[in-house]
C-alpha cells in the first residue's frame, strides 16, 4: 500500500521558484503522469518525492509516513533516470543485484530476483554484458529491471524513453505500461510527450509554471481541459480559440454566428480541431494550407482574422483560396474565462 | 566535389610549405624532447671511458660500471630510498586532500566556489624561492626541518593544485544521475561514492597520484633548502655532481629522469583524459 501525498510542496532556486505550493494525491497503485513543457516543475517535483531534492516548503507522505526529511534509500523508491544511470563498471546481473545487496537479500534470492526481472524485460541473454555492450533501448530495460528488482513501493520515471527512437519508444511505452500493471506498485511518470502521457497513464498532471493545472484522466483532460493552457498545451493540433463577446442571457456573439453559453460578461470560445464538420451555416473559414493526412485531412485557415484549424474528412477536397463553413459540434463547445483563463462550466 | 583538377601553382606551393613547416616543427619538438635523453642514456650506459669520446654511438655499449660506480657513491642508495620515501608521501598527502576538495567542487554549489578555484591556482603563482625561507624557519621552530614529512608537506603543497583540478575533471566527467541511482538503491553517500565514483574515477586518481609522485621526485629547490642529512636524489646530486665525474653525472642524471618517464607513459591515457581532452 503505498498512496503518495503531497502537501503544499514549493521549491525555489535561489530567486527562481521551480514550485508554488503543489497539492496532490497519487492513489495506491495508480499510474501518475506529470505533464508539462520543460522547466514547468514537474522533474523538480519527482525528484523531491525522491529525495533527490529538498522541497522549500511543504510536506511528502508515501504510504502513510512522512518522507521528506528521509534521505532517498529510506523512501521505498526505486527510479529510473533518462539517461539510464547504468553503472558503467558493473555487468547487467550486478545492476539489477545492486539494490538487492545494498538490502541483504540472500545470494540465492538475488540470483532468483535478477532472473525474473530480467525475463520480465527481455534481458536474460544480456546479464554478463557491461553497459557499454548495450544499446540504449537495452540499457533503458536494464533501468527499468533493476527499478522492478527492488520491488518498491513506489517507481518514479524521469522521461525514461526520450532517449530512445521514435519506434524503439513505441514498443517500451506498450512494454512498460503492461510490466507495471503486473507489478502493482504506485508509479509517478514525468514525461513531455502528451501522447506517453495518454496512452499511459490513470492519470495526468497537467503542469505549467510551477503548478499543476489539471489532474485528471486523460480523456477528461483532453476533452474538459480545465484551464485554456491545458487546452492549447494537450492535442495535436491543439484547441482553437476565438474571442467572444456577450448578447447577454448566455448567448455570445462568435465570428459573426450567435451560440449559447455560459452566463456572463466576458468568455472565450474554444473549440477542438476535430469537432468541426463542414455545414451550411457556421463559421467561415479562408483556407490557407490543406494537409492531407491519409485518415483526414488537416486545414489551417483564418477565423475572423485568428488561425483555425480544422481536421476533415479525407472525402472532401478542399483547396487553398477556399472560404469554406464549419459548424462545431454544440456539446463540445469550450468557454475560458479570459480573465483567469480557468474553464467556465 | 568531384572537381579532381590540381589547384593553381601558387596554392600549391603554398599548401607544401605549410606541409613542410608543420613536420618540421613536430620534428624540432619531438629532437628537443628525445635528444637530451638519448644523450643521458647512450652516456649513462657506456663505459666512461666512452662518455668523453666521439663520435657518439646510437646504442649504448651497455656497459654498466657508470651506474655501477653511481649506486656504490658514498651516500646515493640513501638519497634515493628519501626520495622515494618523500614521493610516496607526497603522494599520498596530495591524493588525500585533493580529491575530497574536487569532488566537492564538481559536486556542490557553495559560495566562493570559483574564488576557491582560482585561489587553488594562485598558489602555484608564488615562486618557491620566496617561500623556502620563512618555511625553513618555521620548520625549525616546529621541528620538521630536515625530516620527510615536511619535506613531503611542501612537496604536497606543489602538487596540490593539480591534484585538485585533475580530480575535480575526474568527477565531473562522472554523470551525478549514477550517484543518485546508487542513492535510491539504498546507498548512503559514502557507499555510493565507493561502490559507484570511486571505481570509475580510480585509473584517473592514480593517474593524478603517479602525477604527483614525479612532481616530487623532480623537485630540487625546497629538498635542497629544507634538507641536510636526510637529502632526496635531486638535492644530493645537486650537492655533489659539480665536483664529481662526468660518467657519473650522466648515471645520475637518468637515474632521475628514468622513474618520471616511465609512470608517465604508464598513464600517458590518462594525462590527457585528466586535461579534458578524452573526457569532454
Amino acid at each position: 500500500m503505498a498512496e503518495i501525498v503531497i502537501k503544499g510542496v514549493a521549491k525555489d532556486f535561489g530567486a527562481f521558484t521551480a514550485l508554488h505550493s503543489v497539492d496532490l494525491t497519487i492513489a495506491d497503485q495508480e499510474f501518475m503522469v506529470l505533464l508539462g513543457a520543460s522547466g514547468c516543475g514537474k522533474t523538480t517535483l519527482l525528484r523531491i518525492i525522491a529525495g533527490l531534492e529538498t522541497p522549500s516548503q511543504g510536506e511528502v507522505w508515501i504510504g502513510g509516513r512522512r518522507v521528506d526529511h528521509l534521505p532517498p534509500r529510506a523512501r521505498g523508491i526505486s527510479m529510473v533516470f533518462q539517461n539510464y544511470a547504468v553503472f558503467p563498471h558493473l555487468t547487467v546481473f550486478e545492476n539489477i543485484a545492486f539494490g538487492l545487496r545494498m538490502a541483504k537479500v540472500t545470494g540465492t534470492e538475488v540470483d532468483r530476483r535478477v532472473r525474473r526481472t530480467a525475463e520480465l524485460m527481455h534481458i536474460e541473454q544480456l546479464l554478463k554484458r557491461y553497459s557499454g555492450e548495450l544499446s540504449g533501448g537495452q540499457r533503458q530495460r536494464v533501468a527499468v529491471a533493476r527499478a522492478l528488482a527492488m520491488e518498491p513501493d513506489v517507481i518514479l520515471m524521469d522521461e525514461p524513453l526520450s532517449n530512445l527512437d521514435a519506434l524503439l519508444r513505441l514498443e517500451m511505452r506498450a512494454e512498460l505500461k503492461g510490466v507495471l500493471a503486473e507489478s502493482k506498485t504506485t508509479t509517478i511518470y514525468v514525461t513531455h510527450d502528451q501522447v506517453e502521457a495518454m496512452s499511459l497513464a490513470d492519470r495526468i498532471s497537467v503542469m505549467n509554471g510551477g503548478y499543476i493545472v489539471q489532474a485528471d484522466r486523460p480523456t477528461e483532460v483532453y476533452r474538459n481541459p480545465a484551464a485554456r493552457f491545458v487546452g492549447s498545451f494537450i492535442g495535436n493540433p491543439p484547441m482553437n480559440f476565438l474571442p467572444a463577446k456577450s448578447e447577454g442571457a448566455g448567448r455570445w456573439h462568435v465570428a459573426g454566428q450567435s451560440f449559447a453559453g455560459p452566463q456572463g460578461s466576458a468568455a472565450e470560445f474554444a473549440i477542438r480541431p476535430e469537432d468541426l464538420h463542414p455545414s451550411d451555416t457556421g463559421l467561415s473559414a479562408e483556407v490557407r494550407v490543406v494537409e492531407p493526412l491519409g485518415p483526414h485531412t488537416l486545414v489551417t485557415a483564418q477565423v475572423a482574422g485568428q488561425p483555425f484549424r480544422a481536421v476533415l474528412d479525407s472525402d472532401r477536397h478542399i483547396t487553398p483560396g477556399e472560404v469554406i463553413t464549419l459548424a462545431p459540434v454544440p456539446d463540445r463547445i469550450r468557454w475560458f474565462d479570459p480573465e483567469t483563463q480557468k474553464a467556465i462550466a | 566535389m568531384t572537381d579532381t583538377s590540381p589547384p593553381p601553382a601558387p596554392q600549391l606551393e603554398a599548401r607544401r610549405a605549410g606541409r613542410f613547416l608543420f613536420y618540421a616543427g613536430v620534428a624540432l619538438l619531438v629532437l628537443w624532447v628525445l635528444v637530451p635523453i638519448w644523450f643521458l642514456f647512450v652516456n649513462a650506459l657506456s663505459a666512461p671511458s666512452e662518455v668523453t669520446g666521439f663520435p657518439k654511438r646510437i646504442w649504448p655499449s651497455f656497459d654498466l660500471a657508470s651506474v655501477q660506480f653511481f649506486l656504490q657513491f658514498q651516500g646515493v642508495t640513501q638519497a634515493l630510498w628519501n626520495s622515494v620515501k618523500v614521493a610516496v608521501l607526497t603522494m599520498i598527502l596530495s591524493i588525500a586532500m585533493g580529491a575530497p576538495a574536487g569532488y566537492a567542487l564538481s559536486r556542490f554549489d557553495f559560495p566562493g566556489k570559483e574564488f576557491f578555484r582560482v585561489l587553488v591556482i594562485m598558489t602555484r603563482a608564488f615562486p618557491l624561492p620566496l617561500l623556502a625561507l620563512p618555511l625553513a624557519v618555521m620548520f625549525i621552530r616546529t621541528g620538521l626541518d630536515d625530516t620527510v614529512l615536511g619535506l613531503a608537506l611542501v612537496h604536497a603543497m606543489l602538487a596540490l593544485p593539480f591534484a585538485v583540478l585533475i580530480t575535480f575533471s575526474l568527477f565531473s566527467g562522472i554523470p551525478v544521475e549514477l550517484e543518485e541511482a546508487a542513492w535510491t538503491l539504498g546507498c548512503n553517500r559514502l557507499q555510493a561514492f565507493i561502490k559507484v565514483v570511486l571505481p570509475l574515477a580510480l585509473p584517473g586518481i592514480m593517474a593524478s597520484a603517479v602525477f604527483a609522485f614525479v612532481i616530487s621526485w623532480n623537485e630540487v629547490f625546497a629538498a635542497a633548502v629544507l634538507t641536510i642529512e636526510n637529502r632526496t636524489l635531486t638535492a644530493f646530486l645537486l650537492q655533489s655532481l659539480n665536483v664529481s665525474p662526468l660518467p657519473l653525472k650522466f648515471a645520475g642524471g637518468a637515474a632521475l629522469v628514468m622513474p618520471a618517464l616511465i609512470f608517465i607513459f604508464a598513464v600517458r591515457k590518462y594525462l590527457f583524459a585528466m586535461w579534458g581532452i578524452a573526457n569532454r
